[in-house]
């Protein structure tokens, strides 16, 4: 059982990405913080830009924007710093938001299963209905790598 | 140049490392995995060339006694523009040799910090993690993350094979030159 089967009304946090505004349950929220220089280095993850630093620590940067919004973000007011679960272990990363955040108490109404993977719920607020994100899903996933292609390359020369 | 394998102290947890840059970005790699480094210059007429299409990173050979050493062109390696390498690392107890622009400079790390999960594909293979340097973010390069056992397989069949076509060239002397 999720915890938006859990409880009716619950804490998110209402966040711009865009033109469109998301929520996160604020249980995932760890901070909002002013955007902060990127380091990138080469890798082949494209939902990530680079990371920050935070209080001495790594922070992996991931734009959500093009998926939900079509979009890449034109301008980045705040990163918004959440939880996300990997595995056994948590792990933050830092969302880039081009708006303030809003902390709300909203009535949640969960997921169908029409929905996409990266809603786990809706909520209603001041009018709008608003898509409460499941970051998991909508964090990269393991694809096979140029390695498991050599590799199978070798596998035929071996034959 | 030659670099002598570093000692671990019980008390103080640190690693040398060197920064080298590839194609405008900086990397680091731990000192003790860096046997030899050369100048481009200083090989010339000692490498093959090595042809094999599902391994683009490397395109030469070098021949130290028995071995082939492959070097991977690092900025191939990792997606960057190709730059105009100068050095070759040549690393410790491995086939792999490094061509990159040349070494920013060397110093200590403290701390290794793991590559956040988020980063899911090939670069986590390709590097041991990040580290934080004069508020700089640097990653630190594996150096068993450049060629798979598949990879060195490939380039052995067709380093024997232009071995076959060619002539050998001489073979590199264990004690290096300096660049």
């Amino acid at each position: 059982m999720t915890w938006t089967e859990q409880i009716d009304s619950h804490s998110c946090v209402l966040l711009r990405i865009g033109e469109r505004t998301f929520a996160l349950a604020a249980d995932q929220v760890a901070e909002l913080v002013a955007p902060s220089r990127i380091f990138r280095f080469p890798h082949h993850t494209p939902e990530l830009d680079g990371v920050i630093l935070r209080r001495g620590r790594v922070v992996p940067v991931c734009d959500l924007a093009e998926k939900l919004t079509g979009k890449r973000l034109t301008s980045r007011r705040f990163y918004l710093i959440a939880w996300r679960q990997q595995a056994a272990s948590k792990e933050t990363v830092a969302l880039p938001v081009s708006g303030e955040c809003e902390l709300i108490k909203a009535d949640l109404t969960p997921a169908g299963p029409s929905d996409s993977p990266h809603v786990a719920a809706w909520l209603s607020h001041n009018g709008e209905v608003v898509e409460v994100l499941n970051l998991n899903a909508l964090t990269p996933e393991i694809i096979p790598s140029h390695s498991a292609i050599v590799s199978e390359a070798a596998q035929e020369v071996r034959v | 140049m030659r670099f002598e394998a570093a000692h671990k102290h019980s008390t103080v947890r640190s690693e040398q490392i060197i920064l080298f840059r590839s194609s405008s970005h900086l990397f680091a790699i731990s000192s003790s995995s860096v046997q030899e480094v050369r100048s481009v210059d200083n090989l010339a007429g000692v490498a093959t060339e090595i042809n094999e299409s599902r391994v683009p990173t490397v395109r030469h050979a070098l021949r130290r006694g028995e071995r082939c050493i492959y070097v991977v062109n690092v900025a191939l390696h990792f997606g960057l523009k190709p730059s105009p390498a100068g050095l070759i690392f040549l690393l410790r107890k491995s086939r792999v040799a490094l061509l990159l622009d040349g070494i920013e400079k060397m110093t200590t790390m403290t701390r290794l910090q793991a590559l956040p999960a988020a980063f899911c594909h090939e670069e986590r293979r390709w590097y041991r993690g990040l580290t934080v340097l004069e508020q700089n973010v640097l990653p630190v390069v594996s150096p068993d993350g450049f060629l798979t056992p598949d990879e060195f397989f490939l380039l052995d069949l067709a380093a024997d094979k232009a071995q076959r076509e060619l002539p050998s060239p001489p073979a590199l002397p264990e004690l290096g030159l300096v660049p």
